[in-house]
């Protein structure tokens, strides 16, 4: 029982940071039809960028309280890839739009490579170590333990993804996103700006990338220029299981995706006799992606789609 | 290719040239530039069996598959698990790369079936899971039964022999000397002129015609009595034949396999071969194939000495570069040439309408 309740919360870390990283996902398809590859890229960024001010500022002796730094960190941070993302749409997906559907896909995955080798070029291929500035003390809940700092990434998880809900359905801007993403054309044709509302899509998901980048690494303390890769990939399974360009969705599936993995990797060993073990943790998302897609492509909060290319 | 304009005869002039310079190309480049670039052509060979398999999944079907590398990988460690001392079994190539293509093409079927109704964007991520999948049980599959070696992968691989001879030592014939790069150049490009006739052949057949009606309109293509199903599946199997093929090849000509060869970035690496040399296209893929295998080993050999000259040092190191590069050609070869570098009359007239489409609605 204590495994179980342990994988559970385990889960919901990893859980809470995935549908942080999936409402990037989700609104970009949920207005363009595009999987923005290069989002994962833009999470890494987010947390080498922390990494580096937060050690530059230790490096030139300012002694703030952990909590202080990693806030700075964020307020470099944010911005920063909030430019990356609005530069991204910009550059490579926007003089793409309305062409066949291979050629934006192609876009993304050649920048999602530039981004990684940018990242070399300024970090090295090594693990980046997150300074030691924040304290792991672990607090016991029936037998399961969980650091303070895990229980901060859930709370502060869930009051952005309520916060950006909110947005989404009471501003303004929310319901400029949600009638462009119902339908451009006619969305323009009101008085929306399409390229605006595109472009704060980006940056909007750019910015929650950019703090989910900054929790992975605070959770694993050290950042790596190929981290973002399979944290998007997974990110992504989850809008699906959720219902891709659904928001409530994408937060669903990302927490459940997340307990589904850590249970398995805690159960796949006994599962299978021994044969498979918690290596394989990797091929959970993967699973369940498939058989999503088999069972239910709409996913679990999505609607109906009859013909969803 | 653009031939029809010109006589039998002339044609006929055009195919016997490049099977002459096909034929000695080995020497001129060996003689000239030495053996690491024939090695480097062999490659080349292989890449283009990949790309033409990948061309009929992607390009002849439309569908979209992100994981290609896994079947070259299903098809290079069949080769490598019944030809090495790992397991001690040392079977002929005869019968061993058939065997891997088969399982691949079988791969190519179990990877098809769940996935039948998904397209585009859904099936890319799919079949990178499914890539993904088999590189990790790769990965992983040497505990508690050891299968494959996990991470350090397997080595001593049996070159492949022919008739007592082996392809992996010099051979002395008429007078000359054979390196074994030359033995498996030959070997290769035999093969790969198979695949680009089975390619060739595919494309010009009914299935062929199914193949582009399913890639324009799946329904349509339907309701003319498509059986959408099985027209799927012969093209993930078909394309997975020669991914296994060229596995099986890969396994013997390096002696070694590990699940490194086998990543993600390497599916995408002949995605882009197939796009940036005009998908659907034999002849354009071909030359993307080449063109990206080559390429990237010419600027290896630039990129290092120019930084020494110019700055005096390495700022950039060469591997690092040469991805930079090959990401930025992705995006901007589809931000510029969208059809590849050398795409079908027909898919140019597409993409040439798509424009004047996208001129109109922002006028």
């Amino acid at each position: 029982m204590d495994i179980f309740l342990q994988q559970i919360l385990n889960g919901l870390v990893l859980g809470s940071i995935y549908a942080l990283i999936a409402l990037g996902y989700t609104m970009v398809y949920g207005i363009m039809g595009l999987i923005n590859f290069a989002h994962g890229e833009v999470v890494m960024f987010g947390a080498m960028v922390t990494i580096t001010v937060i050690t530059t500022l230790m490096g030139m002796g300012i002694n703030l309280p952990g909590p202080a730094l990693v806030l700075i960190g964020l307020l470099v941070a944010i911005p920063a890839c909030m430019l990356l993302g609005f530069t991204i749409e910009r550059i490579a997906y926007r003089p793409l739009r309305g062409k066949q559907r291979l050629a934006p896909l192609i876009t993304a995955i050649g920048l999602s490579i530039v981004l990684q080798q940018v990242a070399i070029l300024i970090w090295g291929r090594n693990y980046i170590p997150f300074p030691q500035i924040l304290d792991h003390d672990v607090v016991t809940i029936f037998g399961a333990s969980i650091t303070k700092l895990q229980i901060v990434i859930i709370a502060l998880c869930l009051a952005i993804m309520a916060g950006l809900l909110l947005m989404v359905e009471k501003t303004k801007l929310g319901r400029a996103m949600r009638a462009t993403s119902q339908n451009p054309a006619v969305a323009g044709l009101m008085g929306v700006n399409v390229n605006t509302i595109i472009s704060a899509t980006f940056v909007i998901g750019s910015g929650l990338g950019a703090i989910a980048g900054v929790m992975v690494a605070t959770n694993y303390e050290q950042a790596h220029y190929y981290m973002g890769f399979m944290i998007g990939l997974k990110a992504f399974t989850a809008a699906v299981l959720g219902g891709i360009g659904n928001l409530g969705g994408a937060v669903a599936g990302g927490i459940l995706l997340g307990i589904i993995e850590s249970l398995g990797a805690g159960y796949i060993g006994t599962l299978t006799g021994g044969f498979l073990g918690s290596n394989y943790q990797d091929i959970i998302a993967f699973m369940v992606l498939i058989l999503v897609l088999i069972f239910r492509p709409s996913g679990l909060l999505g609607e109906k789609m009859a013909d969803r290319a | 290719m653009d031939l029809n304009h010109l006589s039998t005869g002339k044609k006929m002039a055009v195919f016997a040239a490049c099977a002459v310079l096909l034929a000695v190309l080995p020497f001129l480049v060996g003689g000239t530039l030495g053996n690491s670039w024939v090695r480097i052509i062999d490659f080349a060979l292989l890449y283009v069996m990949l790309a033409l398999g990948l061309n009929i999944v992607v390009g002849f079907a439309g569908l979209l598959d992100l994981g290609f590398i896994a079947f070259y990988a299903i098809g290079a460690y069949a080769y490598a698990l019944l030809s090495s001392p790992h397991f001690d079994i040392h079977w002929l190539f005869f019968f061993t790369i058939p065997l891997g293509a088969v399982l691949a093409s079988l791969g190519g079927v179990l990877l098809g079936t769940p996935v039948l109704k998904l397209k585009g964007d859904y099936l890319a991520i799919v079949t990178l899971g499914f890539g993904e999948i088999v590189r990790i049980f790769m990965n992983n599959l040497n505990a508690p039964i050891n299968i494959t070696n996990g991470p350090q992968g397997v080595n001593l691989i049996d070159p492949i022999h022919i008739g007592g001879a082996s392809l992996g030592q010099s051979i002395e014939l008429f007078g000359l000397s054979f390196h074994s790069v030359y033995l498996y150049y030959y070997l290769f490009l035999a093969l790969t002129v198979g695949v680009v006739i089975m390619a060739w052949r595919l494309q010009h057949s009914r299935i062929g015609r199914a193949w582009v009606a399913l890639r324009e309109d799946d329904i349509a293509a339907a309701a003319m009595g498509i059986n959408i199903r099985n027209i799927k599946l012969l093209a993930f199997g078909l394309g997975a034949l020669s991914g296994g093929v060229a596995g099986g090849l890969f396994a013997s000509f390096q002696g070694f396999v590990s699940p490194e060869s086998f990543s993600l970035l390497e599916s995408i690496m002949i995605l882009a071969m197939i796009v940036l040399g005009g998908m659907g296209h034999i002849p354009g893929v071909i030359l993307g194939a080449v063109v990206l295998t080559i390429a990237p080993e010419i600027l290896r050999d630039v990129i290092g000495p120019l930084q020494m000259k110019t700055f005096g040092r390495m700022l950039i190191d060469p591997e690092n570069a040469r991805m930079l590069l090959f990401g930025l050609a992705m995006v901007v070869m589809m931000l510029v040439r969208p059809e590849g570098m050398w795409p079908s009359k027909r898919r140019k007239a597409e993409f040439r309408h798509d424009r004047e489409d996208a001129a109109v609605q922002k006028g």
